[in-house]
């Protein structure tokens, strides 16, 4: 588009506008009803306008739950969550920028092997893994943990391939200058590599916390101690009351507060990787 | 501190079965500088590479000062390494870049400041201590690379094609500044160089290489004057020596009075080579050959021409170098001269040179 017509700019920019309304409106429509009394869903249409309760949703959320739901204060859950997508995120970084420096820069027998076997488990999420996963860590004594929550989740093929790829395109002779200065291979990996992947790591680290904080299936399967729900899940206990309609006020306001932790880590990283985009260009 | 290099039949093959060195005997003196030069291809950054410790040696011995050198790590050996692409550490400023090394070994931090301000200084980027590498012209990345080997005060520099990702202008002048610090440190220096002008005026000895073998070892003028080999004759000097078979000369125009000259050569000779630059327009005192050849083409190159002219009878093709510029038009017929001693005998079948009588190792061997 090389020319700014005032009409086909006008269209632009509806078509970006009725996009954006899309997919804000769920958005809107779960802070506003958030926000209602408790009769209000009764009435069988959804209000479009933000009532006058939420302070008072939202502090029973934080503070006591729906325990008849079965559901612990959101505020815990929100920290379970929190320390099992920090867990996974941060052992997925270690592990893979580990072994994507040892596959890179270390020749050893089986290397390729080795590569490859890391590379086929690509293939095996969660989900097709997770009987057998789930009777080792029944096995091992970890349910209702936070090991049980993040170190099944922990390796990830596709971070150790993302870094490989990466190291792959650092100069070798970055490396040979390293070791003419006297550098070991640790050493080169804490003062040389590490910095030049900041970047990577955090676009990584936004993309991991997100698969550790959204993960569903697995907690609901290795938690039945309602000390150990994290929140993705536990809002959906909520939704199944056993008596009675769904609370629906009470439990969107859950999900606006499991929602924003994710936002709040974007905004955070993106600013950190926007300035490692325009600093270590080379 | 310093120490000489000493190389004895170092063989370097590759896992593949590639053999890139094939048995290099060298010795460098301590304070020397000794330029590895050659074609793409030849084995000099592989053998650079050994005396580094980045390329594992499969035979022969590698001494630096009185040690053997060829198990340790670079860091152990006590050399400094500048390479092509600079390899500057891009995240670190100027400074950082300086003081890894030093920091590394555990100096302490003023002496480290010390040392790094010394060699900025000695470079002229002080100013750019501060910066980091992308905020810098390529001349200066060249400094601040030359100043990393520089703080590090080793018993040996090594130099891997510094000067050939610079525009012509800058390389000759960081040229003379290379040569000036070498000079003035008098350290020992390895410079691996394609450029045979550069390998001329840098070293204070020349290792031309040819297919992982050393051809000739001399100074600068020694080869230029005497090469050992047809290659020698070929890869040193610009415009290359002119290379003649014999047979053109005895034959055609003029063919009794050269026999005459040319009686004698060495018995085996073959070729003769010819400096562009001994080919006179004016006829010189003493025995000389008489050429003539219709000149083909004129390339004017300030102050001196290159007159491409074809030898009558024979139109074996042949460079000139003139100084100035001649009066003359392509198509005319040139008469030129040249004199019995400017003639470089070799061998027709081996190419190796034939009236030397310091005679390499491998000719002896």
């Amino acid at each position: 588009m090389v020319e700014h017509r005032p009409l086909s700019q006008l269209a632009a920019h509806l078509i970006l506008i009725a996009g954006v309304a899309l997919v804000l409106f769920p958005v809107y429509i779960a802070i506003v009803a958030s926000t209602q009394a408790p009769g209000e869903f009764l009435r069988g249409t959804l209000p479009l306008m933000p009532g006058g309760h939420a302070l008072e949703n939202y502090r029973t959320m934080w503070e006591s739950g729906l325990s008849r739901a079965g559901a612990p204060p959101v505020g815990q859950m929100l920290f379970n969550s929190l320390v099992m997508a920090l867990a996974i995120t941060v052992g997925k970084l270690v592990i893979s920028l580990l072994s994507a420096f040892a596959i890179v820069y270390f020749r050893f027998p089986f290397r390729l092997f080795f590569f490859w076997l890391i590379f086929v488990t690509l293939m095996l999420p969660v989900e097709v893994r997770i009987i057998p996963t789930f009777q080792v860590v029944a096995d091992l004594g970890m349910l209702n943990s936070f090991a049980g929550l993040s170190i099944p989740l922990i390796a990830s093929a596709t971070a150790t391939f993302l870094f490989r790829q990466f190291f792959m395109t650092v100069p070798e002779e970055l490396l040979e200058a390293a070791r003419v200065d006297g550098a070991g291979p640790l050493r080169f990996f804490k003062d040389i590599l590490l910095p030049l992947s900041v970047t990577n790591i955090a676009a990584l680290f936004v993309i991991l916390f997100i698969y550790g904080w959204n993960q569903y299936l697995w907690p609901l399967l290795i938690t039945t101690d309602s000390d150990y729900y994290t929140v993705v899940m536990g809002i959906q206990r909520m939704t199944t009351a056993a008596d009675g309609d769904p609370q629906w006020h009470l439990v969107m306001a859950a999900v606006v507060m499991a929602a924003l932790p994710p936002v709040l880590v974007i905004l955070f990283m993106q600013r950190l990787f926007v300035k490692g985009l325009t600093e270590t260009e080379k | 501190m310093m120490a000489s290099i000493k190389l004895e039949g170092l063989e370097k093959t590759y896992p593949g079965g590639v053999q890139a060195v094939k048995g290099v005997d060298l010795e460098v003196a301590d304070g020397e500088f000794v330029v590895l030069v050659g074609p793409s291809g030849c084995g000099k950054s592989t053998l650079l590479r050994m005396v580094a410790g980045l390329e594992t040696i499969s035979a022969g011995a590698l001494y630096i000062g009185e040690r053997r050198v060829n198990e340790l790590e670079p860091a152990q050996r006590d050399i400094a390494m500048v390479f092509q692409n600079y390899a500057l550490y891009p995240h670190m400023t100027v400074f950082d870049n300086l003081a890894y090394g030093l920091k590394n070994r555990g100096f302490k931090r003023d002496e480290i400041r010390r040392r790094v301000e010394e060699a900025a200084r000695m470079l002229e980027i002080e100013a750019f201590l501060p910066r980091k590498p992308r905020q810098l012209s390529g001349g200066q990345r060249q400094r601040v690379a030359m100043g990393r080997a520089l703080v590090r005060e080793p018993a040996v520099f090594l130099f891997d094609e510094p000067l050939s990702n610079l525009d012509a202008k800058l390389r000759v002048q960081m040229r003379v500044e290379i040569k000036r610090l070498q000079r003035r440190l008098k350290t020992t220096s390895l410079y691996v160089t394609h450029d045979q002008l550069e390998a001329m005026t840098l070293g204070d000895r020349l290792v031309v290489l040819n297919g992982g073998r050393i051809e000739q070892v001399g100074t600068p003028m020694e080869i230029y004057a005497r090469p050992a080999s047809l290659f020698v004759a070929t890869f040193i000097g610009s415009p290359a020596m002119n290379l003649l078979p014999l047979g053109a000369l005895l034959s055609g125009p003029g063919a009794a009075s050269h026999g005459a000259l040319l009686g004698d050569l060495p018995p085996g000779t073959g070729i003769l080579g010819i400096r562009p630059d001994a080919l006179r327009l004016e006829a010189p005192h003493g025995p000389h050959l008489t050429l003539s050849a219709t000149l083909e083409l004129f390339e004017a190159a300030g102050a001196e021409s290159h007159l491409h002219v074809r030898l009558a009878g024979s139109g074996q093709p042949l460079v000139i170098r003139t100084a100035g510029q001649p009066r003359m038009t392509e198509g005319e017929m040139l008469r030129f001269h040249v004199t019995r001693d400017a003639l470089h005998p070799f061998h027709r079948e081996t190419g190796r040179r034939l009236d030397d009588t310091l005679k390499t190792k491998e000719q002896a061997a």
